[in-house]
């Protein structure tokens, strides 16, 4: 995770950024302590950070980073001019951490865990919006597995981790208007139990979640999910994340998982 | 189809991703037709798969159009490049490696545009010829050294003649498919229909190719009366129908039996040879014709009407009669000329013509092939002549019911 110190709305390359609703510094720096804490304290997660840097905004959003299984990191390629900055300080931090660094074509655009999501021993991957589909073949040459192409067809769901989550190496939360039909398709094929989101909570980040086994974290404002994952079995845990929201990004967006 | 094509490629889970079929039904939906021309499927779940695919738009704006759109699905354009040409090292014989053609229209790469091959037909080579850059179908025997000819795959584009859905005539409807059982009735007069609007709308020219049943079984005069009628533009035939149609004009017999009695006549075997020695001492049918000896029949027809036919000659020819044309390799040259502009050929009780002549025909003329024998029905399409539409009844039969459509 990347703390927030230099968070703010400075550009707007999403339908949610907006400069004039500005994030509150002081109330983005507290929800994301709560989440920290909430990570870290109650589930117990082992946390690396980053050291922000100013003139980066989202490097808080540590998803975007790239893609990590085992010891390979495969850094994203942003396609906005806006947030290619933040590439030399992830790569620095995954070169002094040892990972072994595969680089995708320079031209094509990649952004990471935002796009690449894992189910069981396949990854699902997104494009249009943000990546290109181009990536996916290499990255499932690269890592040696079936890569899933998902069409993204809302630009509010401009990543795939806003609009599916993975619960389980069965199981997965989704909101089917983000995905073209080709692309609900694939997913009703390939993964066995599915929970869809409504409208409304898709709109609150419902999906942008952070599974920790048997826990979730959300978004608040996820009621309906809230039950469903509760009737499931899951522990959830809500927590306000209004301030990333303003930024399009919520709980999962400001993880990358080191662990898969 | 028309002229615009790319070639496209697609790697990775393209098949789980259901990415190939997204593909197509983009292509399709934007007014484009695809081909795929390699597929291979991953062995395993984590295999990779790969597609190469051909695009074809009726317009280079529908093209640009499918490349946008599907290059965003992952589909890359692959360079083609030219078609590859090599100079003949001698006369007579192509360069290695040539180009072997097919009856289908086909395209050439040159220059980075495309090159319709004209003359089409199939087991020839392509040369490329100036100065107004052409691209022609050459026989093996018309090589010169020197003569550029294509070599390899690359830059060649073969469109198989796609069904078109909205004219379903008689011909999209029945080809390849050879039955006793069929209506008779019916389709001949589909063809006589076909035949009408080919000449109503000048589409082209009707081309014959007979054998000498049609004159065994009777068939003369009907044969005369479509000439008459005005549907036979080119005929192809060989000595033997020639001989028995002037043979039955001089004699009343064909091949020594009675036409009027169907009796064998005495010393009507030696009727042929007498017909064809007459014919040489005549200096010819046409000379024949114009001096007024040759009077009636299929070559007095054609002779009187200015029809171009050829006859060419074969190993077992009596005589031979003075128009035939004993070098076949010169045979095939004026087969060849006046097969350009044909847009029907109808072959009947004909073996080796019906053949030599389906394998001059680009696959775009529709063909019907008339035999009493299935096997010859099927052989021609066998042999290449995809488009042929088989009919299996007595040429007589045919002719008959032919003429009095068309020229009721």
């Amino acid at each position: 995770m990347c703390p927030p110190d230099y968070f703010g709305i400075e550009y707007e390359i999403n339908p949610w950024m907006s400069r004039s609703r500005p994030a509150d510094p002081v109330a983005a720096r507290l929800q994301w302590e709560s989440l920290f804490d909430l990570l870290r304290g109650k589930l117990g997660l082992s946390i690396s950070l980053l050291v922000p840097e100013k003139g980066a905004p989202d490097l808080v959003f540590t998803a975007n980073a790239g893609l990590v299984r085992g010891g390979i990191f495969i850094p994203s390629n942003f396609r906005h001019p806006e947030r290619r900055g933040e590439s030399p300080i992830f790569r620095r931090w995954f070169e002094r951490e040892g990972y072994e660094i595969r680089d995708l074509p320079r031209d094509l655009f990649f952004e990471g865990e935002g796009d690449v999501l894992a189910v069981g021993d396949d990854l699902l991957a997104g494009y249009r919006t943000r990546s290109d589909i181009r990536t996916h073949a290499r990255i499932g040459e690269i890592l040696d597995t079936r890569v899933l192409s998902l069409e993204l067809a809302d630009p509010r769901f401009y990543h795939l981790d806003t609009c599916f989550c993975p619960l389980a190496r069965d199981a997965a939360v989704y909101y089917p208007p983000a995905f073209d039909r080709y692309a609900t398709r694939v997913i009703r094929t390939n993964v066995p139990r599915t929970v869809e989101v409504s409208a409304v909570e898709a709109l609150r980040f419902a999906c942008n979640a952070v599974v920790v086994e048997r826990n979730v974290v959300l978004n608040t404002g996820c009621g309906n999910l809230k039950s469903i994952l509760l009737g499931m079995g899951y522990a959830v845990w809500e927590t306000d994340l209004s301030e990333f929201m303003k930024a399009g990004g919520a709980a999962k967006c400001l993880t990358l998982f080191l662990t898969p | 189809m028309g002229t615009f094509s790319r070639i496209v490629e697609m790697r990775g889970h393209i098949i789980d991703s259901l990415t190939f079929p997204k593909v197509l039904d983009e292509i399709l939906g934007c007014g484009a037709e695809y081909e795929t021309e390699e597929i291979v499927i991953g062995k395993t779940r984590r295999d990779p798969s790969y597609a190469r695919v051909r695009v074809t738009a009726p317009a280079e704006e529908t093209l640009d159009k499918v490349m946008s759109q599907i290059g965003r699905l992952g589909a890359e354009a692959v360079e083609e490049g030219d078609a590859l040409l090599a100079p003949a090292s001698g006369d007579g014989f192509f360069p290695e490696g040539f180009y072997a053609t097919t009856n289908f229209p086909t395209r050439i790469r040159y220059n980075g545009r495309f090159l319709d091959v004209e003359d089409l037909c199939m087991d020839s080579g392509i040369r490329v010829s100036g100065p107004e850059i052409m691209a022609c179908c050459v026989k093996m025997s018309r090589v010169k050294a020197g003569d550029l000819i294509v070599v390899g795959h690359r830059g060649v584009h073969v469109d198989p003649p796609r069904r078109d859905p909205i004219r379903r005539g008689i011909f999209e409807f029945m080809s390849s498919t050879v039955s006793p059982e069929k209506s008779k009735e019916r389709i001949i007069r589909e063809i006589a229909a076909e035949m009408r609007s080919v000449k109503s709308e000048k589409k082209g020219k009707i081309l014959w190719v007979v054998g000498p049943a049609l004159v065994h079984t009777g068939a003369r005069d009907s044969f005369r009366r479509i000439i008459d009628a005005g549907y036979v533009d080119v005929v192809f035939s060989g000595n033997g129908m020639a001989a028995h149609d002037i043979e039955a004009s001089l004699f009343g017999t064909s091949l020594g039996v009675s036409m009027a009695e169907g009796k064998i006549v005495p010393q009507g075997h030696a009727h042929h040879l007498r017909a064809i020695n007459f014919i040489r001492s005549q200096g010819g049918i046409a000379r024949a014709v114009e001096s007024g000896r040759l009077k009636d029949g299929i070559m007095h027809a054609l002779v009187r009407a200015g029809i171009p036919f050829v006859l060419a000659g074969s190993i077992r020819d009596d005589g031979p009669l003075p128009e035939v044309v004993s070098d076949t390799v010169e045979a095939q040259r004026r087969m060849r000329e006046l097969c350009k502009g044909v847009s029907v050929a109808v072959m009947v009780a004909s073996m080796l013509h019906a053949i030599a002549t389906g394998n001059l025909l680009p696959a775009t003329v529709r063909t019907v092939c008339v035999d009493m024998n299935t096997e010859m029905v099927t052989k021609l399409a066998d042999r290449g002549t995809h488009q042929s539409l088989g009919l299996v009844t007595d040429a007589e039969l045919f002719l008959r019911e032919l003429a009095g459509m068309l020229s009721g």
